[in-house]
């Protein structure tokens, strides 16, 4: 057949609840377990991600909890060392891979077709089995614990000490074997984002009227895609060397314990900037609306982000400082160090800017969103301490670095992913979050993440190394331990009272409405919660703030909500150019589809065969694997994959 | 394909759009080029591995007999002339021969098997073992990932060779067809850069 016969002339038309009707009808899913297990709802898929998210945060809380009991004097004997190392590896790992990245995931999934203008994510299965993926892989990780082998050589992992000689329980298998899992989920997630980028925006919404935290999605998507393989790599080398007697790590056959730190740290420290420019682009977002402005410096707060990111696959040596490597290599890096710190603080300068000439409507989320800011530049600040090499070999594997990355995480991730909770829970659920209680929350963990963390920078220039488990009565780190304990349980308070919040909340919080914030982006054009649709008609956006245009005279014309593109033969949206946004081809959409569940279930099995040496069941789970994708892939008329119809 | 057009007062204007999985257009396109990023990306690792233990210790670290083209050579060119059928094959598809069609994906699928016949008969060939040393390690987890590549471009192969004959595509409705080549052509590529790594680099000292 030739090409024009699968060409159409989409109408436009306005709005009408007959059209809502129908949309509702194509684009729901069918409730019970089928569609439970197979829903490719982003916004489903989204809260999900958030839920999860934060139930590891929880578990990774506790274990620091724990740990801090055992810190809390000299001598204890709570817990012994090997718990301990299980304790303090299995919390980093907890924290940075499946709560830091996936709490951002989980508000990009459910934001991006939203602010987007679209109906959901270009690979709708694809998110779906990412999210299964990740729950899999991160219950395959916890599994450890049941048997009481837990990884237990911190989350970075150092080989010789993670070799087979010195670690010869499963304990690194479960980590190895588990990263290369997660990686699946980062990356198949990364090219969804990166696609719905670049190809399903609203028609006009073109680069520079994006949401930054769109920017910092996509920025961060490329960087997963180039930088994840470092790491799968690097594990998967070290299951070679564990299970079949390779020679990557270990010196005795030629290999080289620093290829492993090299390959890490390539993937690790681009993985620092992943984990928080998302939420460097959601303060970037939220932040102007509590002060009544538009961003100061939009286009140089982009610049810097993406040039952040690529600053930042120059400087992973920097972690490498303490291991003996050339002095030219050293100096360059520390370098590189120094000038990333120029791109990042643009952001910390166009925020301050913002609040100085905007009128400020202080909430708990606006101060969650201006401490953000202070955090940033107290960890920031910390973070070129480290990049000058003489000052690094003085605070190398002390408090101070844990202090100082505990300032980066907790202040620019966990303090911007709060402010997102109050800023975007009334469009999640459409109520909004108390106020009152919201205070105290925001009040009592900001006050229990400084009292624990602002005195640990002292703890390690004293020169408390990291990973002990305990230490002795007379060196006078007694009482800045004891001070950090009781900071970290008033945190863990703090979050409590923000677990209170949502519970009660969601049951008798004030009813929110579309757009409760006055905010300018689209996702706040439709009702709270959305409908499954998200978009009536395909919205076509003529400015950087569709919802604002009356009072900022920014547009050239005016952008139009209610009437667009119907798209509502089946489940389509529309695919559109990359730079302007310019309508180019109807996409038909799957339907809730339940292989992305089934192909995760055989990953499962293959990778817990792998891990018990199971080899003819790691054999049928890879076959499950293919049969699987086989399936999900066979071509399909009404996905217009296969010769068929013809379109009106 | 399409004229559509925003014009200054925000309204839209659309011509005719391509509906579904058409070329270029089709979402699958593009997250097959996500995909060979990130691939490409796992080979940078990999070899990045291979010329940092060759630069840390030189000479001696490589076998005293070096890597011959004896069997690498003819390999090379087979895959070459693999990825040169598929591409034959593809432009074929595309005006409407579905006979040349299956003929090009048939003759990239037979070469890559041979391929692999010979990478076999090379791995078998060799004096040391993966465990033996470093060098060991490297060269057959490289050569070993690559060809898991070649294996699973292979049963895309077979795939599209039994969806083509089953009459699922034309000329339009050709999308999984060039994202299945694009792969192969990658698969391929990436071979380049392993033959160069393994088999020539040692002679350039």
């Amino acid at each position: 057949m030739a090409v024009e016969q699968y060409e159409k002339i989409p109408s436009a038309v306005v709005v009408s609840e007959e059209l809502r009707r129908r949309l509702h009808r194509i684009w729901e899913t069918r409730p019970g377990l089928f569609g439970w297990i197979a829903t490719v709802d982003h916004k489903t898929i989204g809260i999900r991600y958030i839920v999860t998210a934060f139930a590891f945060l929880v578990a990774g809380g506790i274990e620091a909890l724990i740990m801090r009991i055992q810190l809390a004097g000299p001598e204890q004997r709570l817990i012994s060392p090997e718990a301990y190392n299980q304790l303090f590896s299995m919390h980093g790992i907890t924290m940075i891979f499946l709560y830091a990245l996936p709490i951002l995931s989980g508000f990009s999934n459910y934001l991006f077709p939203l602010l987007l203008g679209t109906r959901d994510m270009a690979f709708p299965r694809l998110n779906a089995f990412s999210y299964w993926v990740y729950l899999a892989s991160g219950l395959f990780m916890y599994a450890s614990f049941l048997i009481g082998q837990a990884p237990n050589d911190g989350w970075f992992n150092y080989a010789p000490y993670s070799l087979k000689p010195f670690n010869p329980g499963l304990n690194m298998d479960f980590y190895a074997l588990g990263m290369v899992f997660f990686g699946i989920s980062t990356t198949v997630g990364a090219a969804n984002f990166v696609v719905t980028f670049l190809r399903n925006r609203a028609p006009g919404m073109s680069i520079n009227r994006l949401p930054i935290m769109v920017w910092g999605t996509m920025t961060i998507s490329v960087g997963i895609l180039l930088a994840n393989p470092a790491v799968s790599l690097a594990f998967f080398l070290l299951w070679m060397d564990r299970q079949f007697g390779t020679h990557f790590y270990d010196t005795a056959g030629g290999g080289k314990p620093l290829l492993w730190q090299h390959l890490f740290w390539i993937f690790a420290h681009p993985w620092v900037y992943i984990i928080v420019l998302p939420a460097m682009g959601m303060v970037s977002d939220a932040l102007p609306v509590f002060c009544r402005r538009p961003l100061v410096a939009y286009t140089l707060v982009i610049l810097g982000t993406i040039t952040t990111m690529v600053l930042g696959f120059g400087v992973w040596v920097h972690h490498m400082f303490a291991t003996g490597i050339p002095f030219l290599a050293t100096s360059f890096f520390s370098g590189a160090s120094f000038i990333i710190t120029i791109p990042s603080a643009i952001a910390v300068f166009a925020w301050i800017a913002t609040i100085w000439t905007g009128r400020v409507v202080v909430t708990t989320a606006f101060l969650y969103f201006a401490s953000f800011i202070a955090m940033f530049t107290i960890g920031g600040v910390s973070g070129v301490m480290t990049a000058s090499v003489p000052a690094d070999l003085q605070l190398h594997d002390t408090y101070f670095v844990v202090a100082h990355i505990h300032y980066v995480l907790i202040g620019i991730n966990l303090f911007g992913v709060l402010g997102a909770v109050y800023f975007w829970f009334p469009k999640m659920t459409g109520r909004m979050l108390g106020e009152r209680l919201g205070r105290w929350n925001f009040w009592i963990t900001f006050f229990g993440f400084n009292l624990a963390f602002l005195p640990m920078h002292w703890t390690g220039l004293l020169g408390m190394p990291r990973r002990i488990y305990t230490y002795p009565e007379n060196v006078g780190w007694t009482s800045v331990n004891l001070t950090t304990t009781i900071g970290a349980f008033i945190l863990a308070v703090g979050i409590l009272l923000l677990f209170i919040n949502v519970l009660v909340s969601l049951r008798r919080g004030a009813v929110a409405g579309p757009n409760p914030w006055d905010a300018p982006t689209l996702e706040w054009a439709v009702s709270s919660p959305p409908p499954p649709y998200n978009f009536a008609v395909i919205p076509v956006v003529a400015s950087r703030h569709p919802l604002w245009e009356d009072r900022l005279e920014e547009a050239s014309g005016r952008s139009s909500i209610d009437r667009g593109l119907a798209l509502d033969h089946g489940k389509e949206i529309l695919a559109t150019s990359v730079i302007d946004a310019r309508p180019d081809a109807v996409l038909k959409m799957p339907d809730d589809n339940p292989w992305p569940f089934v192909l995760t279930l055989a990953l499962s099995v293959l990778f817990t065969a792998l891990l018990l040496h199971w080899w003819i069941v790691a054999g049928a789970g890879a076959a499950a694997c293919v049969l699987a994708i086989l399936i999900w892939l066979w071509p399909r008329a009404e996905l217009g994959q296969k010769e068929g119809a013809a379109y009106e | 394909m399409s004229d559509a057009a925003i014009d200054r007062s925000g309204t839209l204007e659309v011509g005719r759009l391509a509906v579904g999985s058409i070329g270029h257009h089709a979402g699958g396109w593009w997250g097959m080029m996500t995909l060979i990023a990130t691939e490409g990306f796992l080979f940078v690792y990999l070899e990045f591995s291979y010329y940092y233990f060759a630069s840390h210790y030189g000479r001696e670290w490589l076998p005293s007999e070096l890597p011959s083209f004896r069997l690498s050579g003819p390999g090379t060119v087979i895959l070459i002339l693999s990825s040169v059928a598929a591409w034959w094959g593809e432009r074929g598809g595309k005006s409407g021969s579905r006979l040349k069609l299956l003929a090009g994906l048939f003759i990239a699928l037979v070469l890559g098997v041979v391929f692999v016949a010979l990478q076999l008969r090379e791995w078998s060939d060799k004096p040391f073992t993966l465990a033996s040393h470093s060098y060991a390690s490297t060269y057959f987890v490289v050569t070993g990932f690559h060809m898991a590549h070649v294996i699973a471009g292979l049963l895309a192969l077979a795939v599209l060779i039994l969806w083509s004959g089953l009459g699922y595509f034309d000329r339009a409705r050709f999308a999984p067809v060039s994202i299945g080549i694009v792969y192969w052509h990658f698969v391929d590529v990436v071979w380049l850069t392993v033959f160069v790594a393994f088999y020539v680099t040692p002679y350039l000292r």
